[in-house]
């Protein structure tokens, strides 16, 4: 039996600011995982991050996250992409701030 | 202290020139990340979860009050206004954006400073006592030759390409306060029939494998010291495991080849190398030293220290826990906590940064330390002053009385910014110090040192800490493991663990739990956790933390 394959957004840091991003279905770097593309399909999962990863001047690091869905959109599987999503939680800075 | 002479000023003034064309040609997309990572890591400049981090190097953790005002400016106009101190004497912003970082480093080197081997495979900011030149059991200061192994180590054409990382720290002191046992090299100023000279320790680290450095040479003369330095740095740099990063530090190579063998290896090459050390840079090392001609102390009353001490118990307080015995007559070493209870530990604004700047100018001879457990210190402050920089310090939330206490906490920067964390550790650090805040326990307590990691790699020190709590993704949840008995001291130890770990809402209860464990036990205030924990051992302390009462309120 295969193992299902978890959902997945592709993500990384905006060149300039180093702010969290992600994929969207028309090629655009969003700041919001709500809006990001899930790819449910292990080899479309692949080549959207090749796409990404070519984009070099616009972010770095580009890599493939789990997502779970959501009411709203994707939500983050792991802690990790939960605190890139929010920021800090020392400080309300990041994007926690950047969306109030 | 040490004044940058042209030739310094030139070579940061070319180096940032560069970094600015290699920003310029990275933003325009004719550098790749990849060709463009290693040249921003040699300038101190990381990418970490949320933004780019600048880690810029505090040289034996000494700062006049003009540094101290441009980290604020700095931190305000490119930051979001605070700054955060590290364990190894570095202060780093959180929030740089990339097309910036050439500025903010113009802006230092404006002050002398700047963020070169401060990451990358190098010899990295050399660390020393942070009450260099002022403690009273000091033998000699070890800031001239911290001076002396930076300069012999920037931009050192052997040693660019390291098997990795490579630092070394100096004490001057018999007390070792700048963890010589922790580190790849750690230099101990010692005295042997009336001469003085050091004793290497070698292979110390922290990291997966925490290892307690071992003595490579109990004395050393000191017109030898380059020269054995370089011979120890050759050989490692040809034996170093280039095949794997986890094995490539220098304690793994003490460890395979044996210390004996190391030895001979450095002896033979010390022997080669030594007739080439023509004593040039022992003529330097003295011009150094002039640079760190004591400040000028006088003898004035005491008057009003005693007054202050006698009326004010909130200035008691601060003085029993935050004071330390000076060698000058009527002067005192202050320690600034930067661990507010339920603050970020090692952080602070460019109000309070200034602040510091002002008092270390008007009372402090113009001195500012950073320790490498994350605090301020004004090395010389005369007693007389003290009831006036209490008041200053209040008034910007900067009198914490805790030094060396429950809330004085190490933490590393954890999942909250640092892109290779497993787990938190700010919330953590937080919650404990609230906690026991909120107890008034922790004078009762007394000495006992916490430290935090937010993965193995141990940038929190949790090895060495009386408690050690390190960070852990277990299946998806944070999960904090605890170690016992370690100690940063002279006397050097890592921790035991106690078995498996908390999560992040049952860890704050196991750490009530031992604090409550050593209260039962010790023989009384005057001994302190760490030896509690030796005299009796792990024992009790797992009952605290797992035996049968333990389970039963947390089933409750
Ligand atoms: C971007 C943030 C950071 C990164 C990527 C980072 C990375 C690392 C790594 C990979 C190691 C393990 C080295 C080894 O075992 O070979 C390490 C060790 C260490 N780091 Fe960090 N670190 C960061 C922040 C800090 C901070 C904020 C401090 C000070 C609070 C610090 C101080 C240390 C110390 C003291 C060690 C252990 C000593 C040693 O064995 O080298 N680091 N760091
Ligand atoms: S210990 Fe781990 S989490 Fe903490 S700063 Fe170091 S690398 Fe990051």
């Amino acid at each position: 039996m295969t193992r299902r394959f978890t959902p997945k957004v592709v993500t990384g840091n905006a060149l300039l600011e180093g702010d969290v991003v992600y994929l969207t279905v028309d090629d655009q770097w969003t700041r919001d995982l709500a809006a990001a593309e899930v790819l449910d399909d292990e080899a479309h999962a692949q080549l959207r991050l090749l796409d990404a990863q070519a984009r070099q001047n616009e972010i770095v690091g580009a890599y493939l996250a789990d997502v779970k869905p959501g009411a709203a959109g994707p939500e983050p599987a792991h802690f990790r992409e939960a605190f890139r999503m929010r920021g800090p939680s020392n400080y309300a800075h990041g994007k926690q701030a950047d969306t109030r | 202290m040490y004044r940058y002479t042209e030739f310094d000023a030139a070579f940061v003034a070319e180096r940032n020139r560069q970094f600015r064309a290699q920003v310029n040609r990275r933003i325009d997309g004719s550098l790749t990340e990849d060709e463009f990572k290693p040249l921003r890591l040699m300038n101190g400049l990381y990418l970490q979860l949320h933004a780019y981090m600048l880690r810029v190097a505090i040289p034996y953790g000494t700062l006049n009050s003009a540094q101290m005002r441009q980290l604020a400016m700095i931190a305000e106009r490119w930051d979001k206004g605070y700054g955060h101190f590290t364990t190894r004497q570095n202060i780093q912003y959180n929030w740089p954006a990339l097309r910036d970082v050439p500025d903010m480093l113009d802006a230092l080197a404006e002050v002398g400073m700047h963020a070169i081997q401060t990451s990358g495979n190098t010899i990295r900011n050399v660390t020393a006592d942070h009450f260099a030149g002022a403690a009273a059991d000091e033998i000699a200061d070890p800031r001239p030759v911290a001076e002396l192994i930076r300069q012999w180590s920037t931009d050192h054409p052997e040693f660019q390409f390291l098997p990795r990382k490579f630092k070394i720290a100096v004490t001057g002191a018999e007390a070792d306060r700048a963890v010589t046992r922790a580190h790849d090299i750690g230099i101990r100023t010692v005295q042997r029939d009336g001469e003085t000279g050091y004793e290497i320790i070698v292979g110390g680290g922290l990291g997966r494998t925490p290892m307690i450095g071992k003595v490579l040479r109990s004395f050393l003369p000191e017109a030898d010291l380059l020269p054995y330095l370089e011979a120890t740095v050759s050989v490692w740099n040809l034996l170093g495991r280039r095949d794997n990063k986890y094995k490539s530090r220098i304690k793994i190579t003490v460890h395979e080849h044996g210390i004996e063998e190391i030895s001979r290896l450095v002896e033979d090459r010390f022997a080669i190398l030594k007739p080439s050390f023509t004593g040039v840079d022992q003529a330097h090392l003295a011009r150094i030293r002039e640079d760190f001609a004591p400040p000028a102390f006088v003898t004035r009353p005491v008057d009003a220290y005693t007054r202050a001490y006698d009326s004010d118990p909130v200035f008691r307080a601060w003085a029993d826990t935050n004071l330390s015995a000076h060698r000058a007559p009527g002067y005192a070493i202050a320690q600034i906590s930067l661990k507010a209870h339920g603050a970020t530990p090692g952080d602070a604004s460019a109000d309070q940064m200034r602040v510091i700047a002002d008092i270390a100018e008007q009372f402090g001879h113009d001195e500012i330390r950073i320790s490498h457990e994350q605090n301020i210190v004004l090395p010389h402050v005369h007693r007389a002053d003290l009831p006036e920089i209490h008041a200053r310090l209040k008034a910007r939330g900067l009198a914490t009385a805790n030094i060396g206490k429950i809330s004085d906490i190490i933490a590393c920067p954890g999942m909250d910014y640092c892109a290779l964390a497993t787990a938190r550790s700010i919330p953590i650090a937080q919650d404990i110090a609230t906690r026991f805040d909120a107890l008034k326990l922790e004078h009762d307590i007394g000495d006992l040192k916490i430290k935090i990691s937010g993965c193995i790699n141990a940038c929190g020190h949790h090895h060495l800490g009386h408690i050690g709590i390190l960070g852990l993704d277990r299946a998806g949840v944070e999960n904090y493991q605890i170690t016992l008995g370690g100690d940063h001291t002279e006397q050097a130890a890592v921790g035991e663990r106690t078995g498996p770990g908390f999560s992040a809402e049952a860890i704050l209860p196991a750490i009530e739990r031992l604090v409550e464990t050593y209260l039962a036990q010790r023989t009384g205030p005057e001994e302190p956790f760490i030896d509690t924990y030796r005299r009796v051992g792990m024992a009790p302390f797992k009952e605290a933390l797992y035996g049968p009462e333990a389970r039963r309120s947390r089933a409750a």
